[in-house]
């Protein structure tokens, strides 16, 4: 019998942290996939964020580094910008990327920043005990938006696969799902190729990949899954944002 | 003829294999596993229906889970 699916050995044969169906542990897997594949491994430097993957050190097969909460593109521009010859991903979640790390992330994009940021959404403050984050979406419960996000109140949440796709640095926008087995094989797909681009140079990727909370959404992984389907696709609408390799074609 | 490994012992009961499995083979086992949680299993008689599709090892978050066809 021949091997259809086996771990990867881009990730470290420990187990995780992470809370039961939490899908960090599939994007985890598609980014040290992705890696092993384009054998490029040993050559790779994260970053790791703050939030419930700040742990992401411990898993991954490839040289890793720490960085303050939201700073992680500013970490991983002095790394690419030293050390050029190596591949460099940010692995950062809403609260770090789209709350405090705004800055960091808008302005590595705009200067086009040879790096890969994997951005984890999943409309919620995961660690720090599910409170109302950037992304949180109108009218849901958090710890801090009891009756729901208001939006007259507290403002409306950030795509932000689409604002960074407006930036001239970014080369390459996608946002991607983790709910179902083709929506994975899709994300897949999205990380190795944000991964190749910059490996060819071409300058800052971006790939948002909606993710699920059973904890602090309150639901059991599989309704998690349908609340991620029902409510998030229609408001973070999946696809690529921006392609240069396709406007090229065009 | 295909085969799905579990290493029970990783496995966190969350469920998201059992959901997606085309032939509706795996379950959770009765006992518990290290960790605590009910692990995934498939049952040795139901193995013969495994199609190789690997679609529980790619919505397993933890690798639990080996594919051979």
């Amino acid at each position: 019998m021949a091997v259809v699916f086996e771990p990867t050995k881009g990730l470290l044969d420990v187990p995780t942290h992470y809370c039961p169906g939490c899908t960090h542990g599939i994007i985890h897997r598609l980014v040290a996939e992705s890696l092993e594949e384009l054998g490029v491994i040993d050559k790779t430097i994260g970053v790791a964020p703050v939030g419930c993957s700040v742990l992401a050190y411990n898993y991954f097969a490839c040289d890793m580094h720490e960085a303050a909460h939201g700073r992680a593109p500013a970490v991983a521009t002095g790394i690419k910008r030293s050390l050029p010859d190596s591949v460099v991903f940010t692995y950062q979640g809403d609260g770090d990327l789209a709350a405090i790390g705004t800055a960091e992330i808008v302005h590595a994009a705009a200067r086009g920043e040879k790096i890969t940021t994997i951005f984890v959404n999943n409309c919620i403050y995961g660690m720090t005990g599910g409170q109302m984050a950037p992304t949180t979406l109108p009218g849901q419960v958090t710890e801090t938006s009891p009756y729901g996000r208001d939006v007259k109140l507290q403002g409306h949440p950030i795509r932000v696969s689409e604002m960074l796709s407006t930036l001239d640095g970014a080369v390459y926008v996608e946002r991607v799902s983790v709910d179902s087995v083709a929506n994975v094989l899709k994300a897949k797909k999205a990380i190795k190729k944000a991964f190749e681009l910059q490996i060819e140079g071409k300058g800052f990727t971006f790939v948002e990949v909606l993710s699920i909370c059973p904890t602090n959404w309150g639901l059991s992984p599989r309704e998690s899954i349908k609340w991620l389907q029902d409510n998030m696709i229609p408001y973070y609408p999946l696809g690529v944002k921006k392609d240069i390799t396709q406007q090229e074609v065009k | 003829m295909a085969k799905v490994t579990f290493r029970e012992d990783r496995c966190k009961g969350c469920g998201h294999c059992i959901a997606v499995c085309p032939v509706k083979i795996i379950e959770f086992d009765e006992k518990l596993n290290l960790k605590g949680y009910h692990p995934a299993i498939v049952k040795e008689e139901n193995m013969g229906k495994c199609l190789g599709c690997a679609s529980c090892a790619r919505m397993c978050p933890d690798l639990v889970i080996t594919v051979e066809k």
